[in-house]
């Protein structure tokens, strides 16, 4: 009788995330994301698609490092020869550098505007529009009834949002489904000299139905790989133990 | 179906000009002048004037023995050709093809448009009204040539209307100047007693011809409508051209909205079995106070679809002011190309940037934005960073070359690379720490450097030594020193953030 019931709350559940984009296992296009630790932050194992991501992002490092960890998302579940649409204010990404991401830089569309209010517009226009990837935009700052606008029009379209908030004066509450901040950390090249591959510290601040964490990832050799400290390591050891 | 043209006459096109102007002049007497031959001569008169007995090519000496404290305005060259273009553009909401004729009379080519009106009658009597209250005075005639309406308009008493196949009854009456003949012909058949028309018409050809020359003949043909006789229109008919003209007056957004659609129906029918689509579309609103307000968009791919062309012009919508209303509106594709038809998918994949939806998307930025740049960047064989990158001409267009992977390069780019403070003490080595917006970076792990050549046939100045820097917090920067270690001119710069 309890294990009925149960069933049922679990079956209920399942039904309400993925009325809220959370895909069930079963679901998921083109496999894992190829990031263990991270994905089990999720409900379901699972990267949810088709939900606005915000990234916290304090200075233009951090942007940048938060740029080239949605790179290399998109390069995980983008699909051969479907397009992409950058907005932004600055328009200082460099399209060339998206290929070390394995993204084609030339199916990216970039759209450059003025202010916080024709972005929203033309973000929201492009989460509507079916048939895209995925929609980044870097925003100054975003409320609760914006975000709401955008997670809305992505349930419909199914298109994934990421946007960048790089004016975070006040972290109030969004309609966004997670919330990540993303910074470097000194990369290990090992015994060589120079630099390593990319390395980052991914703080999953907040994540709707799913556990907050935090996770260290390197990108190495065109997928993400979680970075195995000797820290890290012991720590796991002694939860195994 | 026979052709109708309207001819309206403007007797006093200059005077009723300035009485509008200057409306205290209105009910004096008063003349336009021109120095012709070293005299001055009176060019236009108005209607008191004409009363006085005051005429056309009088000397003005001769004019004020007449009316001694008669009015005189100086003639300015090109001001009847102006105004005259300005009343045919106006009139352009009545008929698509408007020609100005001589220096006193408008012509319209009406056929197919009376009917919007209600009959040639209720057709006539609101363009003549409206020029009324404009304050021009006008005649107007309606008939199937050119000649006959020019006839009727100057010399016709009440009829001004002329059923088709009517014109010989209606000219029969008229005196010969109603042909349009040079003043020796007319005089000619004056002194010989043929004062209408009916006295010579029967006369045989030859004869005619032998004793007037061949200009009555034509003159003759063209009333009848037995020669051809064309105009020149003032404003071209474009291809592709839907005109739409309301009952009442449009002042509601709704309203225009319903009007762009109704045009976009009919545009794109046509554009449908022509095989072709709109790039660019110009919309005008003949507006009830004389004036045009325009509104126009660009697709990036050419299209025939309604709702799509609706969308980007129910953007443009709040900037059509109707003021006291839009009566006219006319909605022209200024570039069309053909339609690139694509069969429709079984299954619905990634259409990629082929895809119909991305295309309308953009024209809806683009036309809503006016500032937005949308770009989509291809790869140039150049290593020079700022070259290595092009943007592409439309969505569709394929990349000529791979784009590079062997060098790392930063995922920003400054738009303009930034000066910055270094320590570097040893020749060709990255620097020890750098001084960026005032924080001191302290450089942990470097790669470089990285050479980078200018090109010489493109600009002049000095090479570009990148390094790969990471700082102690494991922020990585793309610096340069340009020119080489140690020389005066040689500066640091930052160009841009690793992901």
């Amino acid at each position: 009788m309890k294990g009925a019931k149960n069933d049922i709350v679990r079956q209920l559940q399942e039904k309400i995330l993925a009325m809220q984009g959370f895909a069930s296992a079963a679901q998921t296009i083109g496999g894992s994301l190829g990031i263990g630790p991270l994905e089990s932050a999720f409900p379901n194992s699972t990267f949810p698609l088709g939900v606005i991501h915000e990234f916290l992002c304090s200075s233009n490092e951090q942007a940048a490092a938060s740029e080239g960890f949605i790179a290399g998302l998109l390069s995980r579940f983008i699909q051969q020869g479907s397009v992409c649409i950058w907005i932004s204010r600055s328009g200082k990404l460099f399209p060339s550098s998206l290929n070390q991401f394995c993204i084609e830089p030339d199916k990216v569309v970039f759209i450059s505007l003025q202010t916080n209010r024709e972005i929203l517009w033309a973000m929201e226009e492009a989460l509507k529009c079916e048939g895209l990837a995925a929609v980044i935009a870097e925003l100054p700052e975003i409320d609760f009834a914006q975000s709401r606008r955008l997670q809305l029009a992505t349930e419909k379209s199914r298109v994934t949002g990421f946007v960048l908030r790089n004016a975070i004066a006040k972290k109030g509450a969004t309609a966004c489904t997670a919330r990540w901040q993303v910074s470097h950390l000194p990369s290990e090249p090992g015994d060589l000299p120079g630099v390593g591959y990319p390395r980052w510290q991914v703080d999953l601040l907040k994540v709707r139905n799913g556990q907050p964490g935090s996770f260290q990832i390197e990108w190495l050799e065109d997928r993400f790989m979680p970075v195995i400290t000797k820290e890290y390591f012991i720590r796991d050891m002694e939860r195994a133990v | 179906m026979a052709k109708r043209y309207l001819y309206i006459w403007f007797p006093y096109l200059l005077t009723d000009w300035i009485s509008v102007k200057r409306p205290a002049v209105k009910n004096t007497c008063f003349v336009f002048t021109a120095p012709i031959h070293g005299r001055i001569t009176i060019t236009s008169v108005n209607a008191i004037a004409q009363q006085q007995g005051i005429t056309k090519g009088m000397a003005l000496a001769d004019a004020r023995a007449v009316v001694p404290d008669i009015g005189v305005f100086d003639e300015k060259p090109d001001r009847v050709k102006k105004l005259l273009k300005k009343l045919g553009e106006w009139s352009i909401r009545f008929a698509p093809i408007v020609a100005i004729d001589g220096n006193d009379g408008i012509l319209l080519e009406t056929s197919g448009c009376a009917h919007l009106w209600g009959g040639e009658a209720s057709y006539l009597a609101a363009i003549l009204d409206k020029l009324n209250i404009l304050g021009y005075t006008c005649k107007g005639a309606i008939s199937c040539t050119i000649g006959t309406s020019w006839a009727i308009a100057r010399f016709g008493k009440n009829c001004l209307i002329v059923p088709p196949q009517k014109e010989p009854e209606f000219l029969l009456q008229l005196p010969p100047q109603a042909l349009r003949l040079e003043v020796i012909v007319v005089e000619r058949l004056q002194k010989l007693g043929l004062n209408t028309i009916n006295k010579f018409i029967q006369m045989p050809k030859s004869v005619l011809r032998r004793r007037f020359g061949s200009g009555i003949l034509l003159r003759l043909g063209q009333a009848l409508g037995t020669e051809d006789e064309t105009i020149t229109p003032i404003v071209v008919v474009p291809p592709y051209e839907e005109r739409l003209s309301c009952l009442e007056p449009i002042r509601t957004a709704p309203g225009i909205e319903i009007a762009i659609k109704k045009l976009l129906e009919m545009l794109c029918s046509r554009l449908n079995t022509e095989g072709l689509g709109v790039r660019n579309a110009l919309l005008k609103c003949y507006r009830v106070d004389g004036k045009i307000v325009k509104a126009e968009i660009g697709t990036s791919r050419s299209t025939s679809k309604t709702e799509h062309l609706l969308k980007l012009f129910a953007l443009k919508i709040p900037g059509i002011e109707p003021k006291l209303g839009i009566e006219l509106f006319t909605l022209e594709a200024t570039k069309v190309e053909l339609v690139n038809l694509f069969q429709e998918k079984l299954w619905n994949g990634s259409p990629g940037l082929q895809d119909k939806n991305l295309a309308e998307l953009l024209d809806r930025i683009a036309g809503k934005l006016p500032g937005a740049s949308i770009r989509r960047y291809l790869p140039q064989a150049h290593y020079w960073p700022e070259r290595s990158i092009r943007p592409s001409i439309s969505l569709a267009e394929p990349s000529q070359m791979q784009w590079r992977n062997d060098r790392p390069r930063p995922i920003q780019l400054l738009n303009k690379p930034e000066a910055i403070d270094v320590t570097a003490p040893i020749p060709d080595y990255p620097p020890m720490n750098f001084r960026y917006k005032g924080k001191l970076h302290l450089v942990n792990k470097a790669d470089g450097p990285e050479r980078i050549e200018r090109e010489w046939w493109i600009d002049s100045g000095e090479h570009r030594d990148y390094y790969i820097i990471e700082d102690e917090k494991g922020k990585r920067y793309w610096l340069f020193r340009s020119g080489h270690y140690g020389q005066e001119s040689t500066q640091w710069f930052i160009h841009g953030f690793f992901a």
